[in-house]
């Protein structure tokens, strides 16, 4: 059973190279196949978590800290889940048309991803993590680049922070070796101590990922990257690429480096993810481009996450509240992750369709490109948090933590973006529901269904999840870390 | 002061010199120089940790160090050749941009000014 840790990570990895070596249309059908056994594999994997709360495997039978261990939580199992169900729905999108995918290499570099984003997930040890970060950057890297002219200085500008962003991750591993001689994260976080090289570490990692998540004020890279790259690569980089950093931050404060952090640093966390959910929503009220619109979107979403530490990382928060925090904050990436998919697909199609994703020049779609705009719509009542989706689960969980520990100011902050992302996601609507008289609207560009339903299954599944709420917060607090605090 | 000591030293400034660098520039090949200064002095630091403490030197962080390089060298080559690639797309814009000025001026983009 514990094999499956090193399957889920090996079969999208030998996916991407037979890819990269059989003819373009036998490559669409191998990494459909690829897909569908991975999802498969992942699904044993989280059943397999779910009832054990942690699986873990020494490669090769040799333990930490000579051995490199492989280990699945019920946070890594969730967010592998979620990746899985997306990654799914990606690859049906991009088996759609060539010009969603940008070009041949495609399903060997997306495959690639899928396999560094599961080694993000499951590795327990610090430099293979180090490892799978620079593999999912690079294959993000290429995906962007497949974009063409328009995109390449994005691609490079991403590339040198995703870089610089591991860098200072490797760093921080590089001083936790000198100072504790293992890189096992079990045993780095039995043994670590509150010190001065700790806290450099700390400091130089969080830095890091926050580079690498886009958390405000280092946002600049990402609405271009995200934006520019083609339809079926902008859902992996927001829905997913993101979580994986945000998923190793939280990672890092609670198991590698836990009581390390102050509460000062996660309430400056906390304030940063504020900032960003104001000023990533108002920059996406101001964009006419929609594929712009949903970047911004993500740079203020990425936001919500980072209350999760001022709500359960910082210490001395008590433990039902905390747990609260832990499981909102968390379950908000999930729904994000599901909802953010699907609307950078609805905004794929849309943008294909039309030839280009002006705003302006898709009034008048919902009539055509019905079942997109639906999709639009449902995702983005997921992201403004209103029942019954995994958006209001989420935002319902982390405003009790906040009131709970008497931080009512995250609750404003949440209220707030809710508000104003219902504000961008309308403004898209109004646009999309204007009457146009038949004769002067364009011509539009056929869309296989595929790539609708894809999008549309997705934001389904962000509703659909949100009803099943107290097993998504089961799965994220079983096992270490949080290990149900109460 | 100890040998280790020094390098720590040389491995620091290596990693301020390359991110001071890298912040600052906007020339592509210049900021793909920076970024490789600063990964020299990451590296060099895990060779540090290596020859500290006791006689024999630590196995573990060459290996890291072995498999650094070469994603050092990997991140290099993309960079590289999507900074090749940027400026191509920028002088290709720059010569339709001439083109397209001279058939304004009723010239060919290639004359000089008279």
């Amino acid at each position: 059973v514990s094999a499956l840790l090193g399957l889920v990570v090996l079969l999208p990895l030998v996916g991407a190279l037979a890819c990269s070596l059989v003819p373009p249309r036998a490559a669409t059908r191998t990494a459909l196949a690829v897909s569908a056994a991975t999802a498969g594999l992942v699904a044993a994997l989280t059943l397999r978590v779910w009832e054990a709360g942690e699986v873990r495997i020494a490669s090769a039978g040799y333990e930490p800290p000579l051995g490199i261990s492989l280990v699945a939580d019920g946070l890594s199992a969730a967010f592998l889940a979620m990746t899985a169900v997306v990654a799914t729905a990606i690859s049906v999108y991009a088996s759609g048309t060539e010009r969603a995918r940008g070009g041949g290499m495609f399903w060997a570099l997306w495959l690639a991803l899928w396999s560094a984003l599961n080694a993000v997930y499951l590795a327990g040890d610090l430099f293979n993590t180090y490892v799978a970060l620079e593999l999912m950057g690079l294959a993000a890297i290429g995906l962007v680049a497949l974009a063409g002219r328009g995109a390449l200085a994005a691609a490079l500008r991403y590339l040198f922070v995703a870089v610089f962003g591991s860098l200072a991750f490797l760093l921080g591993v590089g001083l936790l070796y000198g100072e504790l001689g293992t890189l096992d994260v079990a045993q780095v976080g039995a043994s670590v101590e509150r010190n001065a090289v700790a806290t450099a570490a700390l400091v130089l990692m969080t830095v890091g990922m926050a580079l690498k998540s886009a958390l405000f004020p280092v946002h600049g890279w990402l609405p271009a990257a995200h934006g520019g790259a083609p339809a079926a690569v902008s859902p992996a980089l927001s829905a997913l690429v993101i979580k994986a950093s945000v998923y190793l931050a939280v990672r890092i404060w609670s198991t590698v480096l836990p009581g390390v952090g102050t509460p000062a640093a996660a309430h400056l966390l906390g304030a940063l993810g504020a900032a960003a959910v104001v000023w990533g929503t108002l920059a996406a009220l101001r964009q006419d481009r929609l594929k712009l619109v949903v970047a911004y979107s993500t740079v203020a979403q990425v936001g919500y996450l980072f209350l999760v530490f001022p709500l359960a990382l910082a210490e001395g928060t008590p433990g039902d509240a905390a747990r609260d925090g832990w499981a909102g904050a968390l379950a908000l990436g999930l729904s994000h992750g599901l909802a953010k998919a699907a609307m950078f697909m609805a905004a794929g199609t849309l943008a294909l369709a039309h030839g280009s994703d002006r705003l302006a020049g898709m009034a008048g779609a919902a009539a055509r490109r019905p079942v997109a705009c639906a999709t639009f719509a449902v995702a983005g009542i997921s992201l403004a948090g209103l029942p019954p989706t995994a958006g209001f689960v989420g935002k319902w969980l982390v405003l009790q933590s906040s009131l709970a520990t008497g931080q009512w100011w995250w609750a404003a902050v949440v209220l707030l973006g809710g508000l104003l992302t219902a504000a961008y996601v309308g403004r898209v609507l109004r646009v999309v529901f204007a009457e146009r008289s038949p004769e002067d609207a364009p011509a539009l560009r056929p869309v296989p269904a595929r790539m609708e339903a894809a999008g549309l299954v997705l934001a389904l599944l962000a509703v659909a999840m949100g009803l099943r709420a107290l097993e998504v917060v089961r799965l994220l607090t079983a096992g270490s870390p949080f290990g149900m605090a109460a | 002061m100890t040998t280790p000591d020094v390098f720590l030293g040389v491995a620091v400034a290596l990693v301020v010199l390359g991110t001071v660098r890298l912040l600052l520039t906007t020339d592509l090949i210049r900021q793909v120089v920076a970024l490789n200064v600063a990964g020299a002095g990451v590296l060099l630091l895990f060779v540090v940790v290596a020859a500290r403490g006791r006689d024999e030197p630590d196995p573990v962080p060459h290996a890291l160090t072995l498999t650094g390089i070469v994603v050092a060298v990997s991140v290099t080559a993309v960079a590289l050749g999507l900074a090749r690639r940027v400026e191509q797309a920028e002088q290709a814009e720059q010569d339709e941009q001439a083109v397209q000025d001279g058939e304004r001026d009723g010239t060919t983009g290639a004359e000089p000014e008279p």
